[in-house]
């Protein structure tokens, strides 16, 4: 259930709005019972809706996370913090659950950070020049290849 | 809507870095009041705690579809984060100075996924003409990208729609090249699929799924397209109530 006082705010208004071409609709399973969602991953946030409504039921943060494919048609969705709680999903095909896999595996901010640094670091070693100076972008801490905070 | 607060309280608190952290007055939904919070910038969400030893985060404000803007208030060095939309509110914070207000709205106004996304974009296709130019090619193997923009949404790249439709531009205003510039360039490679480690840690340099111009086949950009023209079938298809 909900924690009082974690509160969230987001730009409801925007998800009613058309997201370009939408992944198709999966199912959440919650052993034993299967519900029926539409699943929208925007950004980093997996969005569920019941299949009539306008306003999601949930979103889940697709951070340190990890997708797993558990059978050909189903995927899920654990956390690092809590790695035996996993959402399931059923899809409709392979092909599409690999597809859906694909897509959450790289929807992370974490995981633009690490692709972004690491063609910092190749564009750095081809050329000897920090691509990011351009930007003015270069000492901000999310691009350093250090993580620890300072 | 619940959210997995877990996940977003371990996000808030975890060792990833965060771009901007302090003492920020933050004012009351109903009141005029403000209350002092320790505010945590990472990735694309904004989380305020009550103290700077707090465990957990009090609220978070996720930003996107937001803009970030230099505001009228009853407090000095004041900032608002408004939403558009019949239903959205609008964030008035408050600086203790006019260097600490201007890195806020700075790293704010930078927060957002789909900057980051095009961020990425353009150091992926400068490395991308880098290893061309190397390799001496005198004409793309592939025809050019075409122009991706959808009817009336925005556009889906890695497999993700983005927040909302206004366009980006990189902060010394340039805009991100658009694949029309210049000589004719070849698509974006698709990702190479490995078997994935998940989320488990890797090594910093080494992303998930890293381009290599050298190794693609034809299959593979054949796939590419494929799954384009599927994306965009099941658009038209939806658009006219048939989905």
């Amino acid at each position: 259930g909900e924690k009082p006082g974690l509160t969230c705010a987001l730009d409801r208004g925007s998800l009613g709005f058309p997201f370009g071409a939408q992944l198709p609709h999966s199912f959440l399973i919650s052993p034993p019972v299967v519900k029926r969602r539409l699943v929208k991953l925007v950004v980093n946030f997996l969005f569920y809706f019941r299949t009539d409504e306008a306003e999601p039921i949930g979103a889940l943060l697709l951070e340190h996370c990890r997708i797993a494919e558990e059978e050909p048609s189903v995927f899920s969705i654990s956390f690092i913090e809590e790695p035996d709680r996993k959402y399931y999903f059923e899809c409709s095909s392979e092909e599409q659950c690999q597809e859906w896999i694909d897509a959450l595996r790289r929807a992370s901010y974490e995981f633009m950070r690490r692709s972004l640094i690491f063609y910092r670091n190749e564009i750095q070693k081809m050329t000897g020049k920090d691509p990011l100076e351009q930007y003015g972008i270069s000492e901000e801490a999310r691009f350093q290849l250090n993580t620890h905070q300072a | 809507m619940k959210l997995n607060e877990r996940s977003l309280a371990f996000y808030a608190t975890c060792d990833s870095p965060a771009d901007n952290t302090g003492f920020l007055y933050k004012k009351g939904e109903r009141h005029t009041a403000y209350h002092r919070r320790w505010f945590v910038l990472k990735g694309n969400m904004l989380f305020y705690f009550e103290d700077r030893d707090s465990r957990e985060p009090v609220g978070v404000i996720i930003l996107e579809g937001c803009t970030v803007e230099l505001c009228e208030a009853t407090e000095e060095f004041a900032f608002a984060i408004r939403f558009a939309g019949a239903r959205s509110r609008t964030y008035i914070l408050a600086a203790d100075s006019q260097p600490a207000m201007e890195a806020w709205v700075k790293a704010l106004s930078r927060a957002s996924f789909d900057y980051m996304r095009l961020v990425v974009r353009e150091l992926e296709q400068q490395l991308e003409q880098m290893r061309l130019g190397s390799r001496r090619r005198t004409e793309p193997l592939v025809p050019p990208r075409r122009e991706r923009s959808l009817p009336s949404s925005g556009s889906k790249e890695n497999g993700c729609a983005v927040w909302s439709q206004e366009s980006c531009s990189l902060p010394n205003g340039t805009l991100p090249r658009t694949s029309h510039e210049g000589a004719l360039r070849p698509p974006p490679l698709p990702p190479r699929r490995k078997p994935s480690l998940g989320s488990s840690p890797v090594p910093l340099l080494v992303p998930e799924t890293p381009f290599t111009p050298g190794t693609t086949t034809f299959s593979q950009l054949h796939d590419w397209y494929g799954q384009e023209i599927l994306a965009l079938r099941r658009e038209w298809l939806e658009s006219r109530g048939q989905l």
